[in-house]
C-alpha cells in the first residue's frame, strides 16, 4: 500500500517537474511548483521524516514560491497579456542532463544499499539535537536568515541611479 | 524502496539542471535552482537512518538557506529589473551602463 502511494506521488512530482520544465508560463511553473513541492512533503511524510515534511509545505509552499509570484507580478506587465518566457539552449541542456540523468542511475544502481532502511524519527529527538550536536548550525542559521532580511532590504530600498 | 527515492532525486535534479540552462527568465533559473535544492533534500530524508536523524538536520539547514538564497535572489532581480527593464537573461550583457 506504502509502495503504491510513493509511486503514485513520485509520478506526480516528477510529472509537474517537467510541466515547469516545458510551459512559457511562468505563473503556471509557479503552481506546478506549488504540486511539486506538495509531492515532496508527501514522499517524507512516508519516508518517516514528519517534521521536515511540515517545514517543507511550510517555507516552500507558505514562503518561497508566494516570493517567486510576487517577483512575477513585480517584473512583468500583466495587463492584457500572460506572462511568457522563451527558451534557449535546448539541445545542449537535453545532452547534459539526459548524461547526468544516465551516470547517476548507473551510479545509484551499483551502489551497495544492503543496510539501509528508514527508521522512525521523532520531534523529540529532532529538538535534542538541534540543541546538542546542531547548535552552532542552528545558531549560524539564525544569524543567516537575519543577515538575507536585512540584505533583501538593503538591496531593494537603495534609490537606483538612472542610466 | 530507498534506490526508489534515490532515482526520482536524479530526475528531479537533471530536470531542474535543464531549466537552469534553457530558461532565459531569471525567476526560472531560480525555480529550477529550487527544484535541485529539493532533489538534494529527498535524498538526505532517504539516507536519514540512523538515530541520530543526520539526515534530517541537513535538510533542515538546506530548507533554511534555500529560503534565504531565495529572498537574497529575488531581491537581486528586482534590482535589475529596476535597472535594465527586463530580467531576460540574454539582454542583460553590460556591466556598467
Amino acid at each position: 500500500m506504502i509502495d503504491v502511494l510513493i509511486y503514485f506521488f513520485s509520478a506526480l512530482a516528477a510529472i509537474s517537474a517537467l510541466y515547469i520544465l516545458f510551459t512559457s508560463n511562468i505563473l503556471y511553473a509557479a503552481f506546478a511548483l506549488v504540486i511539486t513541492f506538495l509531492a515532496i512533503a508527501i514522499l517524507y511524510i512516508l519516508a518517516n521524516a514528519d517534521f521536515v515534511a511540515a517545514t517543507q509545505i511550510m517555507i516552500y509552499v507558505g514562503g518561497i514560491v508566494v516570493v517567486i509570484i510576487f517577483g512575477v507580478m513585480l517584473t512583468n506587465k500583466l495587463v492584457n497579456s500572460a506572462p511568457k518566457s522563451g527558451s534557449h539552449n535546448k539541445f545542449i541542456a537535453f545532452i547534459i542532463s539526459g548524461v547526468l540523468f544516465t551516470l547517476l542511475t548507473f551510479a545509484i544502481l551499483d551502489m551497495n544499499l544492503g543496510a539501509l532502511g528508514v527508521e522512525r524519527g521523532n520531534i523529540q529527538s529532532l529538538g535534542y539535537g538541534l540543541m546538542t550536536n546542531y547548535l552552532l548550525p542552528f545558531e549560524m542559521a539564525a544569524i543567516l536568515l537575519l543577515l538575507a532580511l536585512i540584505g533583501a532590504t538593503v538591496i531593494v530600498s537603495q534609490k537606483n541611479v538612472k542610466k | 524502496m530507498v534506490l526508489f527515492y534515490f532515482i526520482l532525486s536524479a530526475f528531479l535534479f537533471s530536470v531542474g539542471l535543464a531549466i537552469v540552462i534553457t530558461r532565459k527568465n531569471a525567476i526560472f533559473v531560480l525555480i529550477g535552482i529550487e527544484l535541485m535544492l529539493n532533489a538534494a533534500n529527498l535524498n538526505f530524508v532517504a539516507m536519514s537512518k540512523s538515530i541520530t536523524l543526520d539526515g534530517q538536520f541537513f535538510a533542515l539547514f538546506v530548507i533554511v538557506v534555500a529560503a534565504a538564497e531565495t529572498a537574497v535572489g529575488l531581491a537581486m532581480v528586482l534590482k535589475v529589473f529596476n535597472y535594465f527593464k527586463t530580467v531576460e537573461l540574454d539582454k542583460i550583457n553590460e556591466l556598467k551602463g
